[in-house]
């Protein structure tokens, strides 16, 4: 099921890694599993080459959202990159909790190359956490603005 | 002690074993102390200090003057020596090129505490074990309990001791417990709203002056991605109240898992922004999470983010602790 | 400013129908740097290819941005017809507009609205693109195959044939796998054994082949065309290369009464054994969990019978470390235990067995010479019931498996087929949910069985069997005729799901090979690339990828073969340019991404630097061995000082795209 909001687009950035969840989310293009078009992939080899500054870069341009998907524990392709990228995360998101930023607008989710519904089921999930959180206002950065 | 410092400091340099030394100077005024090189017997009477506001970790300074020709001496309080622990764990420095001297240290007055108490024009303090007595310009003797007027870091001492050295001058300490964690906690405890005014009053002071990014001896990299054009996060003013915490927020996560503590950044903070409650924030989830772990305490344990364990928990644990929105 | 070319894929109606190509088009016409823009039908066709092709020398363009369908499917394709006229290849950026965009979203100006967002992050992107260029390294001209059932030894065959140097690596004391326990095979009927113990001969005399049997993998390290790997060779107290296969140790051991796994359990063996007649190698294994000796120190008497002296009590596991270029998992399966579905009763009566237990006792070598006897008195059966899908096709997955086992339909055809043939007084009822016989004379095989054999069909599912009075009561629901069954049946076959190996799990870590939820491994691609692992250089074989019968398994199991020859033949493999570096003006020295690199990939070495005061320091600075990284990209976000970054999805090109999707 499509998440619909009229009032409140959210801006979503997804970071993916290539081999798992990359490849979900093309499974789930293949099969047609719908989710909102807020979410917007950027490809990486690995979760573990999400850097924390790319996520507060997308906090400061005005995303709302940032969640970082890769291989399951254990799964990863380069063995042990998201069992990194999983301590990171946990202290980068501690931090912001931290510092009064919303829980739940970020979000590390592990999804495998076969799992296009679990991803597609993510991604509507965290949308409609985002919608229930609103707009990030805590760490947008109002010059960052366009429009 | 300042005494037997300078004594110690001119047979080494006599005996040839370093050809010079780092200590403290006075500046301005008493308080107002500055790490210095000394090179002679001479500059060493005339200048070296040691007393209860010689608060400066020295060990950064170690990063460069390790470099040099020839050794240096060094006199590293416990805090010093275990960021300078943490820094030849990171190879930054020639630990042959430095001769230690470790000095036990039983907390630091912070000029800010005594003008709070409404003391000022300072010319000179003398210490005890609980107390420390100043004389004022306007013929004052004031002497005020020491733990009223100690920095914060050292009401929360970690440790008295110093862990990496060639030689003691005097008796060396041991681990204390502290209650440093409390404050995080207790930030920890409050609703996210909260925190986010919390903070949003404390990093909306900052002024970018850089004070705690140059005092921090973690902070040692060649070039410090605030600096760098090519980093994507290089910020000349503050701007914005986004703007600090961005700053501050990337700068404490740089130095998580190799922050030793030391309190400099909070010290030096001519805003006085609670600086060290950011990292100790690190420092307290991932002893949480990961285990027991203090930087610098020796060179060869894992850092927890350069570790992992296979069975560690998963990010959305921290959305189940601390309190709710 | 680079000169970028937007080329837009309608890909037919799957694209064009929810994205409004021609305004993606003309939108990112309008971006920064970009000369030249078009949409075409199909931009991976020839024509399309040509169009690329000639935008590129018409507009001198430096970056080509595609947006089509997912880069794992066309970006090397793109990246061939950008290089075949002079564009580095990795000058070209692909924006997902299919799977991750006209596939899931129905409104077009959403769809639309997304595309241009993609698009514009890979233009963005494509702007910070440098030319690069692959790295080269040797290839180590000799494969691993892991298993030595019929995938492991077919793939090894044809390697071979070819004249490359194999190594099987096989965790019990012969090769031959399931096949070797089989009777018969369908929809033949010809001899399992028959046709499997040639090859399991040849295997063991083929020079170029290695059989490491009783021996499992201990650690793989290494990347394609290099991995080395720790061979684990358990001891097996006897010496191979003395021993004969006499066999007079496995007649004499005092110890008797191990349970037989090449019988499943349906008999003993001794404690020092020969699994089975044919073995290879036909050399004896002790088995340490029930020899005397080796548990009490009292005994020695296969040692004194030994006539060449080959029992060594006192060995011990050996690892044996070798480099190989190529590895194939071959790893095969197990039928999954029916201890969870006791409405069968297959703990509370010996009569209640498993196919493969069926199979051994069908089988002449088996523990009952091939006569049909029941296990609990021995007595002829008259009445046998057959229950497909126990554990397959299950909703439920803690009780069974979600998949069809796919081999089940056939041989209990066969099973039942055959016991008619050889005891036409026996009533024989299948009960199944489906019979599937896809495959060359299967579906004729299985009427066969209901035609000439009279074998019961029945479709409907057992509800329960409850031993009484030595008969099996069976409950059973007939579907089409919508009644109740009760049969009072001799014997129980139960059609048990298989499930990959338990190995399995733990080697596709140490290979870094992905596995599914089921314990399968994955391929490269489900269609496409159907034998080879996502890893490079690790290729699959056989039912450890998924259920397949025999002619399958050797299909796949050659098949993986003319991978790996296709690989090894090669002197050198060109590398993936996509590796970390290291710039050494930032670089602190501090080991953080050292700590971090899972191969080893980065080192350590002082070096001279001069520096803006004139001065030279001596600096540590990490470097990165291109041929040995693969491209994670963890020392990036490890490193303090952003010295280390990595080509293709450098910080800036990432945050590049951050700030086009989020403007």
């Amino acid at each position: 099921m499509q998440v619909e909001n009229k009032e409140f687009k959210p801006l979503i950035v997804a970071f993916c890694c290539n081999w798992c969840s990359y490849a979900g989310a093309d499974l789930a293009g293949t099969n047609r599993l719908n989710y909102p078009a807020d979410v917007k992939i950027i490809r990486v080899p690995c979760s573990c080459r999400v850097n924390p500054m790319f996520i507060l870069r997308a906090f400061q341009r005005g995303a709302d959202g940032v969640i970082i998907c890769g291989c399951h524990p254990g799964d990863c392709h380069y063995t042990t990159g998201n069992y990194y990228a999983r301590r990171r995360m946990t202290a980068l998101f501690s931090m912001l909790d931290y510092l009064g930023i919303e829980k739940g607008r970020t979000r590390v989710e592990w999804v495998s190359a076969a799992e296009g519904q679990r991803f597609a089921e993510t991604m509507n999930s965290f949308v409609s956490t985002i919608i229930s959180l609103g707009e990030n206002k805590r760490l947008e950065d109002l010059r960052c603005k366009t429009k | 002690m300042q005494d037997k410092m300078i004594a110690r400091a001119k047979e080494l340099l006599r005996d040839g074993a370093v050809n010079r030394v780092l200590g403290w100077k006075t500046g301005e005024f008493v308080y107002d102390i500055t790490p210095a090189v000394f090179t002679s017997a001479e500059e060493l009477d005339r200048d070296f200090v040691f007393d209860a506001f010689t608060a400066a970790n020295l060990s950064k300074y170690l990063v460069k003057e390790s470099k040099k020709e020839g050794k240096v001496l060094a006199f590293l309080k416990p805090c010093d020596s275990y960021s300078f622990q943490q820094l030849i764990k990171e190879h930054r420095v020639d630990r042959e090129n430095v001769y230690i001297v470790g000095i036990p240290c039983e907390g630091k007055v912070d000029i800010e505490a005594l003008k709070a108490r409404g003391i000022s024009g300072i010319t000179a303090i003398e210490e005890t074990a609980d107390a420390v007595t100043v004389k004022t310009v306007y013929d004052e003797d004031i002497t005020v309990a020491k733990q009223d007027v100690l920095f914060e870091r050292c009401v929360n001492c970690k440790s008295k001791k110093v862990v990496i050295c060639d030689e003691m001058l005097g008796e060396n300490g041991e681990i204390v417990d502290s209650d440093r964690f409390d404050a995080v906690a207790k930030l920890e405890a409050m609703t996210p709203d909260e925190r986010f005014a919390f903070w949003q009053n404390e990093l909306s002071r900052c002024i970018r002056c850089n004070a705690c990014r140059n005092v921090c001896p973690a902070c040692t990299c060649e070039k410090c991605v605030f600096d760098n054009v090519n980093s994507g996060v290089e910020h000349k003013v503050a701007a914005n109240s986004f703007e600090e915490s961005l700053f501050h927020i990337i700068r404490a996560y740089h130095v998580a898992g190799r922050c030793t503590d030391c309190g400099e950044c909070s010290r030096v903070c001519p805003q006085h922004i609670p600086l060290h409650l950011l990292n100790r924030k690190f420092i307290k989830d991932m002893n949480e999470l990961y285990g027991e772990y203090q930087a610098g305490a020796d060179t060869e344990t894992r850092p927890p983010l350069v570790n992992f364990s296979m069975d560690d928990c998963e990010p959305s644990i921290v959305y189940q602790r601390g309190g709710n929105a | 400013m680079q000169r970028i070319g937007v080329f837009v894929c309608w890909c037919g109606s799957n694209i064009a129908a929810t994205v409004d190509v021609q305004r993606v088009a003309e939108e990112l016409k309008k971006e920064p740097g970009v000369v030249f823009s078009a949409d075409y039908q199909y931009m991976c066709s020839e024509s399309g290819q040509n169009l690329i092709k000639d935008a590129i020398k018409e507009h001198a363009l430096t970056g080509v941005v595609i947006c089509s369908c997912s880069p794992r499917m066309h970006e090397n394709t793109f990246r061939k017809a950008a290089a075949s006229v002079g564009l580095n290849p990795y000058m070209v950026e692909i924006a997902n507009i299919r799977e991750q965009c006209s596939w899931i979203h129905k409104d077009k100006a959403t769809g639309t609205e997304k595309a241009i967002i993609l698009g514009r992050a890979a233009i963005a992107k494509v702007h910070l693109n440098a030319p690069l260029i692959a790295g080269e390294s040797p290839v180590t001209k000799r494969a691993l195959v892991i298993g030595g059932g019929i995938a492991g030894i077919q793939t090894a065959l044809d390697i071979a044939e070819a004249g490359f140097e194999v190594d099987i690596v096989e965790k019990s004391p012969t090769i031959g796998g399931k096949m070797a326990q089989l009777d018969k095979t369908f929809p033949t009927l010809d001899c399992s054994a028959c046709i499997l113990t040639p090859k399991m001969v040849e295997a063991a005399q083929q020079e170029k082949i290695k059989i490491y049997s009783y021996s499992e993998i201990d650690e793989v390290k290494g990347f394609v065309g290099n991995f080395s790997v720790k061979i684990r060779r358990k001891a097996r107290y006897v010496k191979e290369d003395i021993c004969t296969g006499c066999g007079l140790c496995t007649e004499k051991c005092p110890q008797k009464k191990v349970p037989n796994e090449f019988n499943m359990g349906m008999d003993n063996r001794r404690a020092i054994y020969i699994p089975f007649a044919q073995a290879v190698p036909k050399v004896a294994t002790i088995d340490p969990n029930y020899c005397t000796m080796l548990k009490t120190g009292k005994c020695g008497v296969c040692s004194k019978i030994c006539g060449v002296k080959a029992i060594d009590y006192t060995q011990q596991d050996e690892i044996v470390e070798a480099k190989y270029g190529a590895i194939v998992v071959a790893t095969g399966f197990n039928p999954i235990s029916p201890a969870k579905f006791d409405e069968f009763a297959y703990s509370q009566s010996p009569d209640v067995v498993t196919s493969l237990e069926y199979e051994r006792l069908m089988n002449a070598a088996g523990p009952t010479n091939g006569t049909l006897l029941r296990p609990s008195d021995g007595k002829h059966p008259h009445t046998i019931v057959f229950v497909q899908c126990v554990g397959s096709r299950c909703d439920g997955a803690e009780k069974g498996k979600p998949y069809c086992s796919k081999v089940c339909c056939m041989y209990t055809a066969k099973h039942a087929m055959l016991t008619r043939e050889k005891y036409p007084d026996t009533d024989v009822y299948v009960f199944y949910i489906d019979v599937r016989t896809p495959g060359k004379n299967f579906d004729e095989f299985y009427r066969r069985a209901v035609e000439e054999y009279n074998v019961h069909y029945i479709k409907g599912m057992v509800g329960k069997v409850v031993p009484e009075n030595g008969k099996l009561k069976v409950q059973a629901a007939d579907l089409l005729s919508n009644e109740q069954l009760h049969i009072d049946a001799d014997m129980v076959v139960l059609a048990t799901a298989v499930e990959p190996d338990p190995s399995a799990r733990s080697l596709a870590t140490k290979l870094t090979a992905s596995m599914d939820t089921n314990d399968f491994f994955t391929e490269a691609h489900p269609k496409l690339r159907p034998v080879e692992s996502p890893t490079a250089g690790v290729f699959l074989s056989g039912m450890c990828q998924g259920p397949k019968d025999i002619p399958e398994t050797v299909s796949q199991a050659s098949a993986a073969a003319a991978k790996v020859i296709g690989l090894l033949v090669k002197d050198k493999l060109v590398g993936n340019p996509c590796v970390a570096h290291s710039d050494e003006l930032l670089c602190n020295g501090c080991s953080s991404c050292e700590k971090v690199c899972p191969y080893g990939a980065i080192t350590y070495s002082d070096k001279e630097f001069r520096m803006p005061d004139r001065t030279t320091a001596l600096r540590r600075v990490a470097a990165v061995n291109p041929a040995v990284c693969q491209g994670c990209g963890a020392c990036t976000v490890a490193c303090p000082s952003g010295a280390m970054d990595l080509f293709g999805f450098s910080n800036n090109q990432i945050m590049a795209e951050v700030d086009a999707i989020c403007k």
